[in-house]
């Protein structure tokens, strides 16, 4: 039975060999082996691990299942190396990039292997914020200048003796260290590691109305369910981020642009036309989130309980 | 500082340099008298100096950059590379294919019918209700997705195991350069493969597998190797007596008498390459891993052990299929069993008859949701363990007084230690416990730590290692030998320890965020619960194995329970108490290592940030350290013996 199995192995291998052929083999233009499965038309989307990515998929997905006919797969990967199946055409799209300049540069420019998508409708912003019952009770926290008065506030077991801002994932675009250090802030960044890890925390302290001080973003569902205020910090200018090191003031409001790759931009048939005219508004993706992170719907019956009572919306993105 | 060294020389009097042991630490403390003062002195200061370190930004940073430009033109990707990428693809695909044109009914048909034919019944009916449970959970696709991915990676990896196994089987050179290889590719954590593979074939299924095949083969290979080398020499000779040449005798004696080496290494290369599925899931790919690994993203529990009850039921499955196979007797002479052909012929009707009916894919009616209660069960009971619990308090204030109390305290004192007296404690626990070589190699992998410029990391990760060891020993002895104890208590054991064992790493982590916040503690929590069992198994087991007559005769002598135990069993268990430190060691430091995804901190996190922002310069140096305290932790804790001709 062994001789057999490599017997196997061995002719497999061969035939392998022998269907790919010995010419070139270009491994940037080789689509997944999941796709396209019993002559179903397949797009295959990349997921970001934050939920608001995961509505834009959730839904992207319903309408192209449902009313165009396609077979999706999604597949889990952080923003930059999405760039990267993208360019190599593992995926097809990335619906929700938060800005990579060097990326779009390489790729969108230089090689021309990604296309850009157009706007994705929903503006991104990056902050500091402390919960809103700690505001009612220090109004004047929410300015970075009072920050070290209440760092002992912050304190907890891993920050030490300093008071605790907590960064999340390392996907995440954060100048967090540079600003503790340039903005000579008694704080000690700590991080959760993965969005879920620092979501949970957030919560942990919020039910208890502890004090907390966070990285955070909007658009984001968490806020419906743990009201937040931003922290001001020195106001942002255009270029004030350019020198990672010396970063001493806020994150821009980016909006947020889908990508496609650029084979599908340009042969994709509808699921490409219909991904390029994907555009919806914060409220619209912070509906479906809630859905599936507080109510704990599946994404599919997300999606399906928006898209029904969203006609007009999606109608116009088939059009 | 320098001083550190005199007291220890003082002490080596005449008597003590009898004992073999006491000679190493004079030896060492010799050295160290004439080394630790040069090098206090000229690189003053506890941390690694910065004068002996080598930066790889830029060269890692040019390389990464120079394989992207490259990807799609030069020769080695387009003739080479792009091959392997494309065998990969095409092979999982043609696995999947087939898998989903049996269908539901013909897939759990095959899989119970080779199950019965080379396992018997018992495991036949599991094997189905296994698959059943996969489609029941809602699972059913991806389930076939990571089980093409294995079939293929388990395939790579035997094949390539076994062309190792039989170079180092026959050739004694070869087995000598191979085996410190490959005894150090299976104490590494998984997570450090997966850079250097991302670089060259990118995110997806390519790369997944040949992570998967990187980290499954040496198994395969050092059991293969085992077995030719454990051959009989009488049986060997009277073939060669018979005029066989060199390649007949190779055939029909010495592969045939390593068959049961060859069936344990098949099934440790398929459980290791199953507990890579999830961590593979980071690099792309999909199939159940993605789903756990998604569920996650979003605290989803209940999902993530939708996820993961088909991958534990999955690997429970093989594991005892291919263990079964390896202990019994050939199909033939068993009564009851079925043929080939009635299997195929069974196979085929089952997936022709769902086709006909038209049910491939699996009836979405008979999906059972089990997320929701396992959330509600998961909420409750962090609302009510987390904090403000009478008298013991919260689990919150248990992760803070341990944080505060014995994380940083230790990882404080580590990073006190002048960095040549770490690396003296160092040679000395290795020394001791194992012989120069071990030692050398620990000393070496350590310097490489301080020579990457991640020293200080390196110690915070260490000081997450030992803490976690310590708990880890204390509740697991305890636990061995209650079960080593009592039956009643290791039949109950028994299952849990199953399946805390094969259930994927990541699982674990969001419960311990929820019972014990962000940080060090909860990644500590996780690496315990995953090396427990281990731990558990390896001393119950040890202390079971201890000489009958030796217990009976100090039974005879009057000695109490509590005698037998401390001045018998667990003396004569040394060597399985040292192997379970061991194992404890390489289990808790791969966790740790994840433990970077809920705030570990230090190299997990640096490779979690290498991979998520593709900086392979911080990422792969971080890797890098991983190995190299992977490399040095093993061997601290590895007993002279366990590399012996016949340790496996």
């Amino acid at each position: 039975m062994r001789f057999r199995t490599t017997f196997t192995v061995a002719a497999g291998a061969s035939a392998l060999a022998l269907l790919t052929g010995c010419g070139a083999a270009d491994m940037t233009k080789q689509a997944s082996p999941f796709a396209n499965a019993r002559g179903a038309k397949t797009v295959t989307l990349s997921v970001q691990s934050w939920v608001g990515a995961q509505s834009n998929v959730a839904v992207a997905q319903y309408i192209l299942d449902h009313k165009l006919g396609y077979r999706v797969d999604t597949v889990q990967v952080d923003e930059v190396p999405a760039w990267d199946a993208l360019s190599q055409g593992r995926v097809d799209a990335l619906l929700e990039d938060w800005g990579h300049p060097d990326q779009q540069k390489r790729y969108v420019e230089d090689k021309k292997t990604i296309a850009p998508g157009g706007d994705l409708g929903v503006t991104g912003h990056i902050g500091w914020f402390v919960p809103t019952y700690l505001v009612k009770q220090h109004p004047d926290i929410t300015d970075w200048k009072n920050l070290n008065k209440y760092a002992s506030l912050f304190r907890t077991a891993e920050s030490g003796g300093k008071g605790q801002l907590m960064d999340g994932s390392p996907s995440y675009v954060t100048h967090d260290k540079a600003l503790v250090k340039n903005l000579k802030l008694d704080y000690q960044v700590v991080f959760a590691g993965s969005e879920a890890a620092q979501i949970t925390q957030i919560k942990q302290f919020a039910k208890e109305k502890k004090p907390f001080l966070t990285y955070w973003y909007a658009p984001q569902w968490l806020f419906e369910k743990v009201p937040m205020t931003e922290v001001k910090l020195p106001p942002y200018k255009e270029g004030c981020d350019t020198d990672a090191a010396k970063v001493a003031c806020a994150y821009p409001r980016t909006p947020l642009r889908k990508y496609l790759n650029a084979g599908f931009a340009h042969s994709g048939g509808r699921a490409a036309a219909f991904l390029k005219k994907f555009r919806w508004t914060t409220e619209d993706q912070n509906e479906v989130s809630l859905m599936i992170a507080e109510q704990k719907l599946s994404p599919q019956e997300a999606a399906k309980k928006w898209v029904d009572s969203h006609p007009d919306v999606w109608k116009r993105w088939l059009s | 500082m320098a001083t550190l060294s005199v007291p220890t020389s003082g002490t080596a009097t005449p008597r003590v340099l009898r004992s073999r042991a006491a000679g190493k630490l004079l030896l060492l403390a010799l050295v160290a008298a004439v080394l630790a003062p040069w090098a206090a002195t000229r690189w003053p200061g506890a941390a690694w100096p910065h004068a002996l370190t080598v930066s790889l930004d830029k060269p890692l940073t040019t390389a990464s950059d120079w394989v992207i430009d490259n990807r799609d033109s030069h020769p080695l990707f387009l003739y080479f590379l792009g091959h392997v990428s494309n065998a990969v693809v095409l092979a999982v695909r043609a696995v999947y294919l087939t898998l989903l044109a049996a269908g539901w009914a013909g897939v759990t048909a095959f899989g119970a019918l080779l199950a019965w034919r080379v396992a018997g019944p018992r495991l036949a009916a599991g094997t189905a209700v296994a698959f059943l449970a996969c489609g029941a959970l809602g699972m059913w696709i991806p389930t076939m997705q990571t089980l093409a991915l294995m079939v293929v990676a388990v395939l790579a990896s035997v094949l390539v195991g076994m062309l190792l196994g039989l170079a180092a089987g026959l050739s004694d050179r070869l087995d000598r350069a191979l085996r410190p290889v490959l005894d150090t590719m299976q104490v590494l954590p998984a997570f450090a493969y997966l850079l250097p593979v991302v670089l060259v074939f990118g995110i997806g299924v390519p790369a997944a597998v040949l992570a998967t095949v990187v980290y499954a083969a040496p198994p395969m290979a050092r059991l293969t190797a085992l077995g030719l080398r454990g051959a009989d020499p009488e049986v060997l000779e009277a073939v060669e007596s018979l005029g066989a040449t060199r390649r007949q005798r190779l055939l029909t004696a010495r592969i045939p008498l390593a068959r049961k080496e060859l069936l344990l290494g098949l099934n440790q290369t398929i459980m290791m390459a199953l507990s890579m599925a999830v961590i593979a899931a980071v690099i792309g790919a999909g199939g159940l891993g993605d789903r756990v690994y998604q569920a996650l993203a979003s605290v989803d529990v209940g999902a993530a052990l939708a996820a993961g009850i088909p991958l534990v039921l999955l690997a429970v499955v093989l594991d005892r299929v291919t263990a079964a196979a390896g202990n019994g007797t050939p199909a033939a002479d068993r009564p009851g069993t079925i043929g080939w052909p009635y299997a195929l012929a069974v196979t085929v009707a089952a997936a022709l008859a769902t086709r006909l009916l038209g049910a491939l894919d699996w009836p979405a009616g008979w999906v059972l949701g089990i997320a929701e209660p396992v959330d509600r069960a998961v909420d409750w009971m962090v609302a009510h363990l987390y904090s403000g619990v009478p008298v013991v308090g919260g689990t919150a204030d248990w992760a803070g007084h341990f944080t505060t109390w014995i994380l940083d305290p230790l990882r404080d004192g580590l990073q006190w230690l002048p960095w040549w007296s770490v690396l003296l404690v160092v040679a000395a626990l290795a020394w001791l416990i194992g012989t120069w070589r071990t030692a050398l190699t620990a000393v070496l992998a350590m310097a490489a730590i301080g020579v990457l410029g991640v020293w200080e990391p390196s110690l915070d990760t260490l000081s997450q290692v030992l803490a976690a060891v310590a708990v880890t020993l204390v509740l697991g002895f305890a636990t061995g030998i209650a079960a080593a104890r009592s039956d009643r208590v290791e039949r109950a054991l028994r299952p849990v320890l199953d399946v805390f064992q094969t259930m994927p790493q990541f699982v674990y982590l969001i419960p311990v965020v929820a019972l014990f916040g962000v940080g060090r503690a909860p990644a500590v929590a996780a690496a315990v619960v995953y090396a427990l069992p281990a731990v558990v198994r390896i001393t119950a087991q040890g202390l079971r194995q201890v000489d009958p007559a030796a217990l009976e005769s100090a039974r005879s002598l009057g000695a109490t329970g509590r005698q037998q135990l401390w001045q018998v069993q667990l003396p004569l268990a040394r060597r399985s108490l040292l192997l379970a430190v061991n194992q404890g060691v390489v289990l808790v430091l791969a966790v740790v290592i994840i433990g970077g995804l809920v705030g570990g901190g230090a190299l997990g996190y640096d490779v979690a940030f290498g991979l998520a922002q593709g900086d392979l310069a911080t990422g792969l140096v971080a890797g890098a350290a991983i190995v190299c305290l992977g490399l040095m932790l093993d061997r601290v804790t590895q007993p002279t013996g366990r590399r012996a001709r016949k340790g496996a």
